[in-house]
């Protein structure tokens, strides 16, 4: 079936305590389609990205991949999922004690048992597609900038050739051009691949880039979901204050002296 | 009144909470010691980092440790003529006590911190969920080499200061003492029984086993950045001198207790 969504999430709830963090999220992404949600720092963003890889359960709701239900599935069918996923996370995560070239080729050595040598030609052929040279896969990841940082994780998550791509804020703590320059690899690569993707991120150029749909979480709810180019005229007076970024409007900052 | 109530129960409660969490944490990385796949890498760089860089400064502790041992026993003994006994003293302290438990207490200080703080690093930068994504089990790839390591390695560290820490006796008996060099040897040798030595290396190995467990542990729950980090730390290296001492005195108990 063609028209089974790649992700589709269902009255999805995760608190910590008392905190509600994720309240009911009802979400599809189609084949081949790039989502990004949107919204303010702590409302739940990261939390909804790591329920659907696993790395968190929801206490409700469901979860599906290629619609297969992945609450509370076993370690091995985990596994298997995790072999679908990709993600780039927001300070890089690259591993300090590897060189750049085993980091991008970790997954392929350790996660699908492929020789080091092919692993690396594979390493070097992605980083060339992120516009590195086959010398950066020598150094340690110490000694990348911030950017360069981000490419090689960006370089780590397509590795595996992956059916859906995770991004968590992959424009955070970079220039706007060097935002700009993984904003148009984000797209080349899932293009390229023919990848789903999913981002998270508060930076609106970013989102305007990458996206075919935008939903805004806010409170735990996805108050808005539509088209990328409707987000100037969503009608909704929280999302238009959050891509303005206005600090008066219905949306009112937790302050506290 | 009911305020000091509901903290002694919120202690309590923090308290079962922790020892679960420890218990499944253990219970989750032994299983992952006995199962493949292996990383003979990591496993090979554990070994190393523990059996040889701890080295020196065991060797250190080791050997001014039978020293003093040697002055002390012999001053000590001198008011009932007992000084031919500083030998044995030396031999049987260092291989039952002094060396596990001073071996230990240093591989603590050293590994169990460098290891809370390198796998507290990874969780507080999300590498310990960028291997998840990759497809590698955090608890096969980070504990479990190193809870092996430790298991073996520490074992021999203390082999390594029996032998320095009664060298460090002899030096003291023999050339500040004056006893005899043949006589001091074989006295060493005299009560000296392989149980001694078995003891002390069981002891060792459990040690080697907390000391990994412990850095481990807290280093996988470390959470709040930096202070986090540093937090685990500590933790870790206190967490284990004291289970340390309290496992010292179980195992002595079931080998010499009667």
């Amino acid at each position: 079936m063609t028209d089974t969504p790649k992700i589709e999430l269902t009255g999805v709830r995760k608190a910590f305590g008392p905190k509600v963090v994720l309240d009911g999220i009802d979400l599809q992404v189609a084949r081949g389609e790039s989502v990004v949600v949107i919204g303010g720092s702590g409302t739940g963003k990261s939390v909804m990205l790591k329920c659907i890889l696993g790395l968190m359960r929801p206490e409700r709701g469901s979860i599906r991949i290629d619609g297969e239900e992945t609450v509370g599935v076993g370690a091995k069918q985990r596994d298997r999922l995790m072999g679908k996923f990709g993600m780039l996370f927001q300070g890089g995560a690259l591993f300090d004690s590897l060189k750049v070239w085993e980091n991008v080729a970790f997954g392929l050595i350790q996660g699908r048992n492929m020789p080091r040598e092919q692993a690396r030609a594979i390493a070097i052929e992605k980083l060339a597609a992120v516009g590195m040279a086959e010398s950066v896969g020598e150094l340690w990841p110490a000694e990348l900038s911030g950017g360069m940082q981000k490419r090689v994780s960006l370089a780590r998550a397509i590795a595996a050739n992956p059916e859906i791509i995770f991004f968590d804020e992959p424009t955070t703590g970079l220039d706007p051009i060097m935002a700009d320059v993984i904003n148009d690899l984000i797209v080349k690569c899932t293009k390229e691949l023919g990848a789903t993707a999913l981002s998270i991120t508060h930076d609106m150029a970013s989102a305007r880039k990458i996206a075919d749909r935008i939903a805004m979480l806010y409170k735990g709810r996805l108050i808005w979901v539509g088209p990328a180019r409707d987000i100037d005229h969503s009608g909704n007076e929280f999302v238009d204050q959050f891509i303005h970024g206005r600090a008066e409007g219905p949306i009112t900052m937790e302050l506290r002296a | 009144m009911m305020d000091f109530v509901a903290g002694v129960g919120r202690f309590f409660l923090a308290f079962l909470s922790h020892v679960g969490r420890l218990s499944a944490f253990t219970g989750t990385a032994v299983s992952h010691v006995v199962r493949p796949p292996f990383y003979p890498r990591l496993i090979l760089r554990s070994v190393v980092e523990i059996g040889y860089f701890s080295l020196p400064v065991v060797g250190l502790t080791a050997i001014f440790s039978g020293m003093v041992l040697a002055l002390q026993s012999y001053s000590g003994f001198s008011r009932f003529a007992a000084e031919g006994a500083v030998a044995t003293v030396v031999v049987l302290s260092m291989t039952r006590e002094l060396g596990p438990v001073l071996a230990g207490l240093m591989v603590a200080g050293r590994i169990g911190a460098s290891m809370a703080a390198e796998i507290g690093t990874m969780r507080v930068t999300e590498q310990i969920d960028a291997l998840t994504t990759l497809s590698t089990n955090p608890f096969k790839y980070l504990v479990a080499p190193r809870l092996l390591a430790g298991l073996l390695m520490v074992p021999f560290l203390v082999l390594v200061a029996d032998i320095i820490g009664v060298f460090g006796g002899y030096i003291v008996g023999v050339y500040k003492l004056g006893f005899n060099p043949a006589t001091y040897i074989a006295r060493t040798w005299e009560y000296l029984e392989p149980l001694d030595v078995i003891s002390g290396l069981t002891k060792a190995s459990v040690f080697g086993f907390l000391i990994s467990l412990m850095g481990c542990y807290h280093g996988y729950y470390s959470k709040g950045g930096a202070q986090g980090v540093g937090t685990a730390t500590t933790n870790s290296v206190v967490s284990a001198a004291i289970m340390i001492l309290i496992f010292n005195y179980v195992i002595t108990a079931l080998f010499f207790g009667k």
